[in-house]
């Protein structure tokens, strides 16, 4: 089968403007999954509110940006992981209904449905007996 | 010891060039320790507190048991259980499920019946009370 989306590598994280921000941006694992009406993408987005999710969908471009504040007071004493906002953006490949799009969050997981149009749609052919 | 729903090899070595070319670029220390251990956490202290902080994301609170015994082992365990749709097709699982429990040694002793924990937008935040004898104490000079 082929892929229908494909990762935008050219936004992948990197931070473009290091001295204007302090923190690091990072690329959130996404699945996507694509039924008949719609593709789903679920993204982990540990500490992101909704209020601080910024979706776009543009040109077949979707982007999805989440802002995380820095959350530590006191004295770090060990690391694992930084923290930083999450960025990413898919190029869609089918036909999506732009206006029906919508999004949930729940602990920290980002619930992204596209409907597709309805152009696009797998229709079932009837063949009638001759 | 979290497994991914992806089965043939080599389709996980893809996943994993993948994922390295995205998070390698993406900033150092998201990486190193998380390959092996999940979750992987950050500590921090203040006077009074120590602190743990675990990325936890579709995980529920009541799904996650965190003890601390013998005053420095803390044990965080849970399970997150994969999503289910009928039909279709996934075109891309770059998410990890399944069961994980890590523990990890304090560097120093926290009372372990004062320890509280909040889960909210997928961040387990853990404060943890240092006990009366590491706190760090003010001496106070006199003037003589």
């Amino acid at each position: 089968m082929s892929t229908t989306m494909t990762g935008n590598e050219k936004q992948s994280g990197a931070n473009s403007s290091p001295e204007q921000t302090y923190q690091s941006t990072y690329v959130p694992r996404f699945d996507i999954w694509e039924g008949e009406d719609e593709l789903l993408l679920l993204g982990d987005l540990p500490g992101v509110k909704v209020d601080d999710l910024d979706i776009r969908f543009e040109n077949r471009e979707l982007t999805i940006h989440g802002n995380v504040s820095s959350r530590y007071e006191g004295e770090m004493l060990f690391g694992e992981y930084g923290i930083g906002d999450f960025h990413r953006s898919f190029t869609i490949g089918d036909a999506i209904d732009a206006e029906k799009i919508s999004a949930e969050m729940c602990n920290g997981v980002l619930k992204l449905h596209l409907p597709k149009s309805e152009k696009v749609k797998p229709r079932r052919i009837e063949v009638k007996a001759s | 010891m979290l497994n991914t729903r992806w089965q043939p090899v080599a389709e996980l070595n893809r996943l994993r060039s993948e994922l390295e070319r995205a998070f390698g670029q993406a900033g150092q220390g998201r990486t190193a320790a998380s390959a092996r251990v999940f979750p992987p956490l950050n500590l921090w202290e203040s006077d009074d507190n120590l602190y743990v902080e675990a990325e936890l994301p579709g995980f529920e609170m009541e799904e996650l048991e965190i003890y601390v015994t013998g005053g420095n082992q803390l044990s965080i365990a849970g399970e997150r259980k994969p999503p289910e749709f009928e039909g279709g097709a996934w075109h891309r699982q770059e998410r990890a499920f399944g069961k994980f429990r890590r523990t990890f040694d304090l560097p120093c002793d926290v009372n372990a019946d004062a320890v509280s924990a909040t889960f909210a937008h997928g961040i387990l935040t853990l404060t943890m009370p240092k006990v009366e004898e590491v706190k760090p104490r003010r001496i106070e000079v006199k003037a003589s």
